[in-house]
């Protein structure tokens, strides 16, 4: 019999006034007992609505019973049937506009805690189990796999468990993409990445850090001198993007990625001790409204930041985070500034920021991509005081493989483009998917790719061999 | 890991280093930078690629310890490995069409400028090089300088080698000979570069100079790097670091250096601190 209560279970979390001074995880997530409560609030439909809003079909309601039958590696195994990187996505991915949102419990109360019981039964095998995963046979056949993101992790892992040798090759000192260097450890702790990709060596899959593709080998190199019979593009959306207003190049102004590298990647919030620093300041503004600029916030917060703002264009209402980050970012004491949107960062004399002009917004006519437009209300224009700008309005693809890479073909703002179906690229034997194709997605888009591609890639070796 | 195949000190603070690197060195031009780091809590440090060879597939680095890295890395001896190593960074430096030219080095800058000295020398442009330094002491890479140049000028702020004077007082004179250079590379200190560009604007000798700010990824991802360039904002690790000397912001430039030097000083000092403890310890 179904739990009726019109509300998730809680989670257990750190407490806010707490956690705001620390990097350790928020969530602690659900214990047994909450877990299996849990489950008995999903009601076991027939057709299954939440599994047609995730974008790799994980069978939700199969999991959730196992989770209530109290099997729980059972459980995992079918979340790992279909989702690479279930520990990672039951914290990252934005439940409430995918399988939650479709789940019938939502129609009158709270949707069932899909997310929380995924990463329940994906850290319980973590914790508990630790054998290796089986390394299948090898077929002979070699991929090359650039960019160690979750695009192409799940690619590599793909292709490695049907017996290709697979060989990532990443530009930073290790892998994981934003999993490691953009999302905090207060998140997405990276010892659960480590984990995951750990699982992929023992698959046989080869990682090769500090490798730039473009600038050491190149695509076509791949192809037809280190002989792989494929390439997929997994390199992610790392451009920053910028204003375009005065005062962006003063100190202490920073791109959201050139924060968050130093925080998580480089460890500045462990700072001396660790070699890489970053500037703070008492009052910090965080212009944007997506999860990049609430991580930004909260780790502002964290390193002891007096005042974290954020300053968004349009209102909470249209902010693209997802909505737990809001609703922690909040209870941890950042402000939302919202309909704002700065037209000047504004100089102390000594080439140091020391505050933001900025103007007040007005909503308009919902777009075509179902977006309210902004207007300035003029003559709002006034001063704001901070000491440090993090700029985390949105990133694009880097430039430099679509540059090396003759015959690829890119949109004009730089995504790869792509057969949606298949992943491949208008270059043979390549392959793509991601951020890279996509701009700035989520995830779970990316992982899809991964798998995707994966598919394709297997069917182009076979189809070559026959 | 990278090892190191061969260590030298170049004077007390500077000294080069021949690393094992295959797929940097199959690829590597004058010009571009490789990045580093040397333990897991390290910082990642850009140093100019000073030489490669292809056949060995190792990459020289010359470096001067002015802070934690830096000195980190010159305790590394031959035999061990560097963690962490990764390039070609940037773009090469262009040597079409070039027949004469003056390179300058400012210091370490010069480390820097020998490379692109020896390039442009080897493809048969007549090359003559202005090396400043502040004493004798400091003078690094002076056979190799010369060896790499038709007309070579040492000069040091004190007169204790060379000709007393700043790299500028040479380039005038040089100019006042009646040189007709096609362009002029200056690397050095940002004061220097500043300071060359701004003779040679008014005569319109084309003049370049490589940027270096901090640096972390190295591959235009987080912007720190940024400059202004032609009052346009430019990434120096993948636009550079080679930039038109008439059209840099040099202020802005100089100004965005400073903003870690508590912190850098503040670093170096308890590292010191700390190594010192266990020497003593
Ligand atoms: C701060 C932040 C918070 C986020 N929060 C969430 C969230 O809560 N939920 C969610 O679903 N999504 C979130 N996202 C978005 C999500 O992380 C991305 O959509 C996802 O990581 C894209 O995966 P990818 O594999 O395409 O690329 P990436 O993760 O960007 O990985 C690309 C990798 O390729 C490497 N690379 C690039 N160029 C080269 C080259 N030339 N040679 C070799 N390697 C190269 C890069 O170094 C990087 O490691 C967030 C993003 C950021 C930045
Ligand atoms: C493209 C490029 C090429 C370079 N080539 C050489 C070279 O061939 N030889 C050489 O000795 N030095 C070179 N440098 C400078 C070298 O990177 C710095 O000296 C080094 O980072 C200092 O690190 P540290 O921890 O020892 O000193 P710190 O105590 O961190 O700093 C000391 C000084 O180095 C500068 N600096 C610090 N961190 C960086 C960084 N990440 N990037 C750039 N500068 C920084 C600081 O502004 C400060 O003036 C180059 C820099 C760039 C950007
Ligand atoms: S070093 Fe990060 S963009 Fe240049």
């Amino acid at each position: 019999m179904a739990d009726m209560s019109l509300k998730k279970y809680p989670i257990p979390e750190q407490d806010p006034n707490q956690r705001n001074k620390n990097f350790a995880e928020v969530s602690l997530g659900y214990t047994e007992e909450l877990a299996r409560k849990e489950s008995a609030r999903c009601l076991q439909c027939k057709n299954k609505p939440c599994v047609a809003g995730c974008p790799v079909q994980v069978d939700i309601p199969g999991f959730i019973a196992k989770i209530g039958q109290g099997d729980f590696e059972a459980a995992y195994d079918v979340l790992k049937s279909t989702n690479t990187l279930p520990a990672v996505c039951g914290r990252v991915c934005p439940q409430e506009t995918q399988c939650e949102e479709r789940c019938v419990r939502a129609i009158k109360g709270q949707s069932v805690g899909i997310g929380r019981l995924e990463r329940f039964a994906a850290d319980r095998h973590m914790e508990k189990v630790c054998e290796a995963p089986l390394r299948p046979s090898p077929n002979g056949k070699k991929v090359a796999v650039v960019g160690s993101g979750p695009a192409g992790l799940t690619c590599a892992g793909d292709l490695a468990a049907m017996g290709y040798a697979v060989t990532v090759y990443e530009a930073f000192h290790v892998a994981g993409g934003v999993l490691m260097y953009g999302i905090p450890e207060f998140r997405l702790p990276k010892a659960i990445v480590q984990k995951e990709i750990d699982d992929l060596r023992k698959l046989g899959v080869e990682i090769l850090t500090n490798r730039v593709v473009g600038r050491a080998e190149t695509i076509d190199e791949l192809l037809d001198e280190e002989g792989y019979s494929a390439v997929f593009v997994g390199t992610g959306a790392g451009l920053p993007s910028f204003m375009n207003v005065p005062g962006e190049n003063l100190n202490s102004v920073y791109t959201a990625n050139e924060f968050l590298t130093r925080i998580n990647l480089m460890k500045a919030y462990k700072w001396p001790e660790c070699d890489t620093p970053v500037r703070i300041g008492k009052r910090v503004a965080v212009v944007g409204g997506g999860n990049v600029a609430m991580d930004a916030a909260r780790s502002a917060k964290r390193l002891g930041a007096e005042e974290v703002s954020i300053v968004y264009r349009r209102s909470e209402e249209e902010m693209p985070a997802r909505l737990e980050e809001v609703h922690h970012a909040k209870e941890e004491g950042i402000r939302l500034v919202t309909l704002t949107n700065p037209t000047a960062i504004l100089d102390d004399g000594k080439g140091w920021v020391r505050g933001m002009t900025v103007v007040d917004m007005e909503l308009g006519e919902v777009d075509a991509k179902g977006r309210r437009s902004t207007h300035a209300i003029p003559g709002s224009e006034h001063d704001l005081a901070f000491e440090t700008v993090v700029i985390a309005i949105g990133q694009s693809p880097n430039p430099l493989i679509r540059q090396t890479t003759p015959g690829l073909s890119t949109q004009r703002w730089g995504g790869i483009i792509v057969d949606e179906s298949t992943g491949a690229t208008s270059k043979p034997r390549v392959y793509a998917g991601g951020d890279a194709v996509t701009g700035a997605a989520t995830v779970i888009l990316a992982m899809g790719a991964g798998k995707i591609a994966a598919k394709s890639i297997d069917e182009l070796v076979r189809s070559s061999e026959a | 890991m990278y090892r190191i195949v061969q260590k030298k000190t170049l004077n007390p603070q500077v000294k080069l280093m021949t690393v094992e690197a295959p797929a940097i060195a199959k690829k590597a031009r004058p010009g571009q930078f490789i990045i580093l780091r040397v333990h897991d809590e390290g910082e990642r440090i850009p140093l100019t690629i000073a030489g490669f060879d292809r056949a060995a597939g190792t990459i020289t680095i010359v470096f001067q310890e002015v802070g934690r890295t830096t000195r980190a890395l010159g305790q590394l001896e031959e035999g061990d490995s560097i963690l962490d190593f990764v390039g070609p960074l940037g773009i090469p430096s262009h040597t079409e069409g070039i027949r004469k030219a003056c390179v300058i080095g400012g210091g370490l800058g010069t480390a820097i400028a020998w490379p692109q000295a020896k390039a442009l020398h080897d493809l048969g442009a007549e090359v003559h090089m202005i090396c400043g330094f502040r004493n004798k002491d400091l003078v690094i890479l002076e056979d190799e300088v010369r060896a790499a140049s038709d007309r070579t000028i040492i000069t040091t702020d004190d007169g204790s080698n060379g000709v007393k004077g700043f790299v500028t007082d040479q380039l005038k004179a040089l100019l006042a000979e009646g040189n007709e250079y096609d362009v002029v590379i200056a690397i050095g200190p940002l004061v220097m570069m500043k300071f060359v560009s701004q003779m040679t604007k008014p005569l319109g000798i084309r003049t370049i100079v490589s940027l270096n700010p901090v640096m972390i990824d190295g591959t235009g991802m987080c912007g720190g790097c940024r400059v202004t360039v032609g009052g346009k904002t430019k990434f120096a690790c993948v636009d550079g670091p080679d930039f038109d000397g008439h059209e840099v912001d040099f202020d802005e430039a100089i100004r965005r250096s400073s903003m870690y030097r508590d912190e850098e000083k503040q670093s170096d000092e308890m590292h010191q601190c700390r190594m010192g403890g266990l020497s003593n310890g």
